[in-house]
């Protein structure tokens, strides 16, 4: 308390005692007028979690997560490069418990009863809800790569695609091969997490080739017909700084893969490795399936981008890449944030009977590491359209940046620590 | 509610639940929800955690005639310029005086 002594504080609180119970309920005292359940600690959920309980203390927040701590995807890459540790992209959640209140429940969310406006969780009681905000993140889907099918295979062929132990573990598998090895790495068709993050895993394994087997290579087998992602600033990285390390082969795409001889079938031939890297085509996560949400392809939860809601189901709201992405949005935390606070802002006013947000606006910032210290963006702002009913990206707005560059080494490095504090500190 | 009512439930909300940030219940939930995206970068209320600018607080007239700045291309930037396009002048004036009503 610093503007506020003691005794001013408690002059107030009686002065305040007829006010209505919006704008004085705080925790511990009184009883929430709502209950909002946020399925997903990652960048989504664990920024929902804090922003509802930030905006509106009257409203009591529960979480549900099955990890003990959040891992940040993004700078993941740079584990398998060698310049960070799984352990800096690391932040716990007791913030979110000690610091707003938030009521953390450690398990997974298996099912959705939304009649009853119930979670029900794999170990504990069901949890009853006035509003359900889902962040799942992804799932993959390895039915379409028979040869990944079991635990062994996929133990073997890494996705990395989730930051955690698989990326340790192939960080792992890149210090184990010879030098002269061949790291190959398989994007699939868009639209997957993260669009940059396959080219800036590129250039990570070059970085590390280059220092310790500088004749090994790196072969990216893209499905796209194309480097979906700042195609220009990543090309010039790869053939100025990794000149034949790097080499990438479009159109490759992917029929199985045989697990035991670390070889990628392809509609082009086969291609073995030494490392096999592949990241598989992608859904929103299980719940989201599990509770009806998905609406495109079988694969993505459409949403009202006013207010993050279901298209599917009333009551649910879904955000981050599980969602159907907004023409030229892409599927990345930066983005999740930002929805999460759309999320939280249309939550309250649906509780309170407040209007709705009739402009939103958000943005994305996407930074990749082309080498320990160098960085490229791909940025891009987001507004409302009332005649199309959905986000679209601003006409003159965003853009790349004209060079790899030490600044903007630093600024993501910043980035990254103000989007971990905005989301759980 | 009266005035006094409103700053006094408003420091109450700020001291109280939060210990940090600034007067939350009486900001305007449009502005408060658009500036919530420039903190992804400047930190929860413009202050940042480090390494970016911390925005909560200056005077808003010079954070409007930066983003201005940025916005006309005549400050250089990385990444600024970029996102200062995508908003009307109105929108930069409505963030600008939203951040300096915030703590640092
Ligand atoms: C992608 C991250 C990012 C986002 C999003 C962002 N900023 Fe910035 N901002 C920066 C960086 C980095 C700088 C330093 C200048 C540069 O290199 O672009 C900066 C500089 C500024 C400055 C100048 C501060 C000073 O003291 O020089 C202001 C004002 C500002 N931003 C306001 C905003 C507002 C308002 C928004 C939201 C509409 C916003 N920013 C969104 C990254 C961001």
């Amino acid at each position: 308390m610093t503007a506020f002594n003691r005794r001013d504080f408690l002059k107030a609180a009686a002065a305040a005692g007829a006010l209505s119970l919006t704008a004085c309920a705080t925790p511990g005292s009184g009883k929430p007028i709502a209950r909002v359940v946020v399925i997903g600690g990652g960048y989504g959920g664990a920024t929902a979690a804090k922003y509802l309980r930030l905006w509106a203390p009257e409203i009591e927040v529960v979480l549900v997560e099955r990890n003990p701590a959040f891992v940040s995807c993004p700078l993941s890459n740079l584990v398998l490069g060698g310049s960070r540790t799984i352990e800096d992209l690391t932040t716990g959640y007791d913030a979110l418990v000690k610091r707003y209140g938030v009521k953390l429940v450690r398990d997974t969310a298996t099912a959705v009863d939304p009649d009853k406006r119930q979670v029900r969780l794999a170990n504990g009681d069901p949890l009853a809800y006035d509003r359900l905000i889902v962040s799942p993140g992804i799932e993959f889907l390895y039915d379409d790569i028979p040869g990944l099918a079991g635990a062994d295979a996929q133990a073997r062929v890494l996705h990395a695609w989730k930051a955690g132990p698989q990326t340790v573990a192939l960080r792992k598998q890149l210090e184990a091969i010879r030098d002269g090895g061949v790291y190959a790495l398989h994007i699939p068709k868009a639209p997957y997490r993260c669009p940059p993050g396959p080219y800036e895993r590129a250039a990570q394994v070059a970085f590390y080739f280059k220092q310790h087997k500088p004749r090994s290579k790196v072969l990216i087998l893209d499905s796209n017909p194309d480097i979906t992602s700042k195609k220009g600033l990543f090309l010039k990285a790869w053939n100025e700084r990794y000149p034949g390390i790097v080499e990438y082969r479009p159109n490759s795409e992917l029929i199985d893969v045989d697990a035991r001889t670390l070889t990628a079938k392809l509609v082009s031939g086969d291609v073995k490795a030494d490392v096999l890297n592949v990241v598989p085509p992608q859904r929103a996560g299980d719940i989201a399936k599990q509770a009806g949400l998905i609406t495109a392809n079988n694969r993505w939860a459409g949403i009202d981008w006013l207010t993050t809601e279901s298209l599917a189901v009333k009551g649910i709201h879904v955000l981050g890449d599980a969602t159907l992405s907004a023409p030229g949005m892409p599927k990345s935390g930066f983005m999740a944030n930002n929805h999460a606070k759309i999320a939280a802002d249309a939550v309250i006013a649906l509780l309170t009977g407040r209007a709705v947000n009739p402009s939103p606006i958000i943005a994305n910032t996407c930074y990749s590491f082309v080498s320990d210290t160098d960085v490229v963006h791909v940025a891009s702002v987001h507004k409302y359209d009332a005649e199309k009913k959905t986000l679209v990206a601003v006409q003159g707005a965003g853009g790349l940046s004209s060079a790899a560059n030490e600044l903007e080494g630093k600024y993501a490095h910043a980035w990254a620590k103000n989007i971990w504090a905005d989301a759980l500190l | 509610m009266t005035r006094t009512n409103r700053t006094l439930t408003a420091a109450l909300l700020g001291a109280a639940v939060l210990g940090a940030g600034a007067a939350h219940g009486a900001e305007d939930p449009q502005v408060r929800v658009w500036a919530a995206a420039c903190a992804t970068c400047h930190g929860t209320h413009g202050a940042s955690a480090g390494g970016v600018p911390t925005i909560a607080g200056e005077p808003g007239d010079k954070l409007y005639k930066l983003l201005q700045e940025f916005k006309d291309g005549s400050r250089p930037a990385t990444v600024m310029h970029q996102h200062a396009k995508g908003y009307t002048d109105e929108e930069l004036q409505r963030l600008a005086a939203y951040f300096s009503r915030q703590r640092p």
